[in-house]
């Protein structure tokens, strides 16, 4: 099932395109209008090469017709223009202004198909000299599949297209090449506009801000502003108090903890990338001694460690894994897609992505539990420290801390743990088709995403942004253009900007990140984001909060530590010293094992925990824990389901609920505002949680066009009204599988014949 | 249901307590129990006892546990915050003795209590001195009453409620609401006294021009005397829905022209040129059927109808499916491999077809054609098909007492065999004619409601609320298998509906976010990307998933007499929350709906 889904193999014979007009037809026919097409070419964007008369399948019925117009290639995208008169209604709602419903971004060609007559080969680049198919496949990495005919096209149009576009998706290429940096150079942006923006985590101030909001008390790190330290370590940093200058620059930055988070408590997180421990060499162990007694030290000399490379899934597992979650979204036909519906549980529970984006919520717990109930630091570690570490602490922060909730929160958190935090992106997303990075490409990114996602769908409330905009965000890893996802850690970026920047010597090429939203997205489109039924806080809690932090509802009010044991003089130094004896003999102390050997202990403890804090009232400011039992781990529908026509809930879906929350919402305050006209004053309380309606009106001016499950992403269309009705073919099947004998008995039959 | 959570039923608060005091002993432990759970009028004590719940989520738990004539109610002694059961008897299915006196062991001595609502209870007595043989001789009468020569607690409760329910279905309003009669099709009332067919109703819409000698006639060749009736009409195109059972067709394919003349002037009837028969089951399973006297309509018989098989299983597969499903979820969810777990039991894939069944009905009917939809004795897979089409259809099915109608209409009164399905107040818990069909129905409901959640005027409490007393035995609604039956054991006089209390409170079951929309057909995606399992049902009795799912409910302060148990978990504290459990709205944007 899995195969004949998936890879180029081969496939059945498909019903064969039946053309209505013939390709003489077409050419007389469009001879004197022809003139060449071009989409809105962006600053910077120069077309490469174009073939007109291309035929682009459209997948929204069954009978294999389509639509003629011309593909062009250029150093942005592939590009598909109709020679249909564009309708008006098409787009409208939720344009990207970078790129149209017709457009791939290069970077977002995920694989390339040639249809030789019945087969389909995956197109591995280079391999192409002369022939080219009749059918080109392309499946982008945000799931939508193109299909285009080539044969009515002239031979050497569709050759060179067909070469091109395999060419510039495919084939290695320098970074200069990125549509990024000829874009930037052709547009200029408002240097910075930061008023109420994302915290970038690029100052040494950002650092320092965060640190005190989160009243941590550890040694803020300018010194290496030039990478004058190390080129792999962050610009600034923050690590315990009790690191040695000289201890930052030893083995580059390995080992070092690297602060992310304090808990009220005093306890915090940090995470480092591990030293390799070679046995003779007991250098690196006495250096990894006296870092762990640097993060014990920044509370109650307690330390937990964990090696996120020994208990989650190495990043190549994460990639072949999500290669082959991907494919069951990567529809060719409607009966490829109803033959992988038999199949579905079972296909996405061999797949194991959602084990994985479950794993890594686990141990996101498991480290909230640390932090919270036992208060202890934490460091996480793995090999690198950018991957896992950021998925967990980042997932951590999300649970514990409401901040990380609002759509700026969230936008600073990836700042914080996975820009700053030196997440290598270009190589993860392979942007440049490197041969010898083929290796360390991984979704790792979007799994944080999906983590996120899996939170969201359980607390909604407690999320200032959207599910549409997470799935926006998990797009925009693909669209060349913004600084957040082009390279591999801060040096690196400012290395590229530098060099890049038409003024040398002066100020480094100035490009958008992905929260510049209005470079993709008007303001109308960008409401989308929030989530209209965010429970804001009410606002009279942020003076108080200053003085005094509330312990909130769902926190547990289990014992701190530090209560049970007032430290006494001399207690420090006891304890220090016999920490070290216990490091000194076992390496770290895990406190984990993995989730292969899992000890029915270590899940009963998360369970308890979890069980513990599901009994008090829930906040939706407070600590936020995933249940993590199957049912509970689900698809990220939006994201994975948006294109398939097959499985669009025409006038249903979460925003039929959504908009007729917006609807009620926008009534509330329109009622609300005659009030206050009327002098009737509402308690401070009330205003405090002022809903948002500004999503309302975006939806209610369409509320004459008809939604459907994929909205914002795929508009009404003129989709027939028809019903998918799956089809039966293999439904026989089922009855000789399971049912065996029970199958065959008459309903009443009224017999003697008894089961047990 | 073992939970945290106590029902807070307040008596001082509530007068209707009153009158069940007089039942209660002086004594003072006895006495608490009964603050905490008062007693419906008419419920009786019979006993209570010590005893010790192994809970399968908190473990063994010492308490008391007392049975009336209509529950069992478990109240833990010492655990914090008390853990309690409340079981209606009727939803017991199975009752057992675990080890013996001289079992070894920590609480191996014991009942066993098999539900039918997902779960399992365990108690542990005390070895000496034969300590539960009273208890389970009171229980094994109480819990199968039908079979001790008892009257089912419907019967006994003495439940008053301001709207009467059993006026919430009139044939005849509902026939007049579609618009019927009209030129093409008649009321007759040739069933009257079930005479055509004694598992019908006594109203039936037929063919204009079909006579009741016709009729008569027709009634020979349909099992059991099941006729083509008409179910529901288009307003616009005329297409109908019609159902009935299988045709006699035999091992000789016998035909007989009255029916086949009889369905063409169904097909007639809207000038449809191909009447399309739906015959509910697998291909292979209708062909058998012809061994056993049944069949279906062959081709060269009935010219103008084509014949399309819905691939639906029979009751004993469905049976043993959620048998499946319970032991994947019950008392723990299946921890590796869950969604493979989940797809062996099949039940998903069961929906899927019943689903995409009456998607196809439905899209004939919207098409101009009519349909006749049948399996083998037209009650169970024919009922769910007319069902949801007409649900998918119809608007008002989807409000409140349309509904209510629908159920009244589609499984009530055309004969769904709910006693014999259910097995209400039978000991005979393996007896082959048990099937969670109706369960199975609601579940279809309930997918529809969560894929459309602004189109139904009902939450899913209310479906909640039915599967509950589908098994309580405290109101008449789902006894007996027909109409007949019914008026036999004059069940309307002498019983409570379950609509009279629904619609006493139509509140709690409304879905705040309902749109209304007429003319507006719903198709759902049958497809397993969007059918999930309904956790909110299935796996109510564990605590974890209980607590987030019941987050899809909204938390009123119900200190009422039927708010079911699992609902009044106080957890959900301030919480103002979506039916459907798609959203959540905090109480702060709640209040905007209420103050102003």
């Amino acid at each position: 099932m899995l195969s004949s889904l998936g890879s180029a193999g081969g496939k059945s014979a498909k019903p064969s395109f039946v053309s209505y007009v013939t390709p003489e037809e077409i050419k007389s026919e469009k001879e004197p209008s022809r003139k060449e097409k071009h989409p809105d070419l962006l600053p910077g964007e120069v077309v490469f090469c174009s073939a007109s008369t291309v035929l682009k399948y459209t997948q929204d019925d069954l009978s294999q017709r389509g639509v003629f117009g011309a593909l062009l290639c250029t150093n942005f995208r592939v590009s598909f223009v109709s020679d249909e008169a564009p309708t008006e209604e098409t787009g409208q709602l939720f344009k990207n202004k970078l790129y149209g419903e017709n457009d791939i971004p290069l970077s977002c060609v995920d694989n390339i198909y040639g249809g030789y007559e019945d087969k389909k080969k995956l197109i591995t680049g280079g391999l192409v000299k002369n022939k080219y198919p009749s059918k080109m496949i392309i499946h982008c990495k945000d799931l939508r599949v193109f299909q285009f005919s080539l044969s009515f096209s002239k031979e050497e149009d569709a050759k060179k297209i067909f070469q091109g576009i395999v060419h510039h998706c495919l084939e290695p290429k320098s970074l200069r090449c990125l549509f990024a940096f000829s874009y930037c150079e052709n547009t200029s942006y408002p240097e910075v506009q930061r008023k109420k923006q994302t915290v970038m985590f690029d100052s040494v101030e950002d650092w320092i801000q965060d640190m005190k909001r989160t009243k941590g008390n550890c040694r803020v790190v300018s010194e290496n502003s030039n990478f004058e330290l190390s080129p792999k370590l962050p610009q600034f940093f923050i690590v315990p108090s009790n690191v040695s200058d000289e201890d930052l620059t030893k083995y580059q930055g390995k080992g070092l903890p690297m602060w992310c988070w304090s808990h009220h408590s005093g306890c915090a997180l940090f995470k480092t990338a591990s030293i390799p421990l070679v046995q003779e060499d007991n250098v690196p162990q006495t250096y990894m001694e006296k870092m762990l007694t640097a993060v014990a030290h920044n509370h109650l000399y307690s330390v937990k460690t964990e090696d996120l490379s020994d208990t989650l899934p190495a990043v190549q597992d994460i990639l072949l894994s999500y290669n082959k979650f991907k494919q069951f979204f990567l529809i060719d036909n409607t009966t490829e897609f109803w033959m992988s519906d038999m199949k579905w549980f079972s296909s996405l529970d061999n797949c194991g992505w959602l084990d994985i984006i479950r794993q890594c919520l686990q141990k996101a717990v498991e480290v909230v539990e640390c932090l919270e109930k036992e208060n202890t630091n934490v460091l996480i570690m793995e090999e690198g420290g950018s991957d896992l570490c950021c998925v967990v602490s980042s997932l951590v922060q999300l649970m514990l801390d409401p901040y990380y909730r609002t759509l700026l929160g969230f936008q600073s958190l990836v700042q914080k743990e996975w820009v700053a935090g030196g997440h290598a992106f270009l190589d993860r997303s392979n942007h440049l088709h490197l041969k010898d990075k083929a290796e360390s490409q991984s979704p790792v990114f979007l799994l944080f995403l999906e983590c996120v996602w899996q939170l969201q769908q359980q607390h909604g409330p407690a999320f200032q942004f959207s599910e549409t905009y997470l799935t926006v965000l998990s797009d925009s890893v693909h669209v060349p253009v913004f600084t957040t996802f082009l390279f591999n850690n801060d040096s690196h970026r400012d290395n590229i900007l530098r060099a890049e920047s038409p003024h040398t010597q002066r100020s480094p090429l100035n490009c958008p990140t992905v929260w510049d939203w209005s470079v993709q997205f008007d303001c109308k489109a960008q409401d989308l984001f929030t989530n209209p039924l965010y429970s804001e806080k009410p606002k009279q809690d942020t003076s108080v909060r200053k003085s005094y932090r509330p312990k909130h509802l769902r926190q547990l009010s289990l014992p701190s530590s530090a209560f049970k044991t007032p430290p006494k003089k001399g207690f420090f130094k006891d304890e220090a010293d016999n920490l070290k004896k216990i490091l000194g003999v076992k390496r770290l102390s895990r406190w984990m094992l993995s989730p292969s050997s899992e000890s029915p202990q270590t899940s009963s403890s998360v369970r308890e925990f979890y069980e513990a804090w599901q009994t008090k009232p829930l906040d939706y400011h407070g600590l936020l824990l995933p249940c993590l039992d199957g049912p509970s781990i689900r698809v990220w529908m939006q994201r994975y389901l948006r294109w398939i026509h097959d499985v669009q809930i025409l006038g249903g879906g979460p925003v039929a609920m959504l908009s007729k929350v917006s609807e009620i919402l926008g009534e509330v305050q329109e009622l609300q505002r005659q009030l206050d006209r009327h002098g009737c004053t509402l308690t401070s309380n009330h205003k405090g949680a002022r809903p948002r309606a500004k999503t309302a009106s975006v939806i209610a001016a369409r509320s004459s066009v008809r939604l459907s499950s994929s909205f914002p992403f795929v508009t009404s269309r003129n989709w027939l009204f028809k019903p998918a009705i799956p089809t039966s073919l293999l439904q026989s099947l089922m009855v000789t599988g399971m049912a065996g004998n029970l199958a065959d008995r008459e309903d009443d039959g009224g017999g003697p014949e008894s089961l047990v | 249901m073992a939970s945290a959570s106590i029902p807070v039923y307040n008596s001082s608060n509530n007068p209707l307590e009153n009158s069940s005091s007089h039942n209660a002993s002086r004594e003072s432990l006895k006495m608490e129990l009964l603050a905490d759970c008062s007693l419906l009028p008419g419920e009786e004590r019979i006993i209570d006892k010590d005893i010790i719940y192994i809970c399968p989520f908190s473990g063994a738990l010492k308490g008391k546990v007392f049975i009336t004539n209509y529950r069992l109610y478990f109240k833990s002694a010492d655990a914090d915050p008390a853990v309690t059961l409340d079981v209606p008897l009727g939803a017991i299915g199975r009752v057992e003795k675990m080890g013996g006196a001289s079992s070894r062991g920590e609480n191996s001595y014991g009942l066993d209590i098999t539900c039918k609502d997902m779960r399992n209870l365990r108690f542990a007595l005390k070895q000496e001195g034969h300590s539960r043989r009273d208890i389970f001789d009171i229980l094994f009468k109480y819990a199968f009453p039908l079979s001790h020569g008892l009257l089912l607690f419907a019967y006994l409760s003495q439940e008053k409620f301001e709207e009467n329910g059993w006026s919430v279905y009139k044939p005849m309003e509902e026939f007049r609401r579609q618009g019927l009669p009209n030129d093409k099709w008649r009321v007759t009332f040739i069933n009257a006294n079930y005479e055509l067919c004694d598992t019908y109703p006594t109203i039936l819409v037929v063919p204009f021009k079909a006579t009741e000698e016709d009729l008569r006639k027709v009634c020979t060749f349909r099992s059991r005397g099941r006729i083509p009736v008409l179910s529901w009409i288009h307003r616009e195109n005329q297409a109908v829905i019609c159902r009935c059972s299988q045709p006699l067709v035999g091992m000789s394919g016998k035909r007989n022209k009255d029916d086949e003349r009889y369905l063409d002037l169904i097909r007639e009837a809207n000038g449809t040129a191909k009447l399309t028969i739906y015959d509910a089951r697998p291909s292979v399973n209708a062909v058998a059927n012809k061994a056993t006297g049944g069949g279906y309509e062959g081709d060269d018989a009935y010219q103008n109808a084509e014949l399309v098989f819905l691939d639906i299983h029979n009751i004993h597969v469905m049976r043993e499916s959620l048998k499946k499903l319970k032991d994947i979820v019950y008392p723990n969810v299946e921890e590796s491999h869950w969604l493979s777990s989940l797809e062996s039991t099949h039940w998903l894939e069961h929906i899927k077809l019943v689903i995409s069944g009456a998607i196809q009905v439905a899209d004939k009917i919207s098409g101009g054609n009519s349909v006749v939809v049948h399996c083998s004795d037209g009650w169970d897979r024919t009922a769910q098909l007319t069902s949801l089409a007409m649900l998918m259809l119809d608007s008002h099915y989807r409000t409140l007492r349309g509904f209510q109608v629908l159920l009244e209409k589609e499984w009530i009164s055309f004969g769904h065999k709910f006693a014999n399905r259910i097995g209400h107040g039978d000991k005979n818990h393996a007896d082959q004619d048990r099937s969670p069909i109706f369960v199975q129905f609601i579940d279809c409901v309930w997918q529809m409601t969560k894929q459309f959640p602004t189109a139904f005027e009902f939450n899913e409490r209310l479906l909640v609320t039915i599967l509950d007393h589908l098994f309580s035995c405290r109101f008449g609604t789902f006894l007996f298998n027909c109409e007949s039956a019914r008026d036999t054991n004059e069940l309307r006089s002498k019983t409570v509906s379950l609509w009279s209390l629904v619609n006493s409170d139509l509140s709690f079951y409304q879905n705040p976010f309902y749109t209304p929309e007429s003319n507006r057909v719903l198709y759902p995606v049958a497809s397993m990307r969007h059918l999930e399992l309904w956790v909110t049902y299935y796996i109510r009795w564990n605590p974890r998933i209980r607590q987030q799912s019941t987050m899809g409910l909204f938390t009123v302060h119900h200190g009422s007499l039927h708010s079911p148990p699992w609902v009044s978990s106080q957890s959900t504290m301030g919480l103002f929350t979506v039916p459907m459990g798609l959203f959540t709205v905090p109480m702060s944007n709640a209040q905007y709906y209420t103050e102003t």
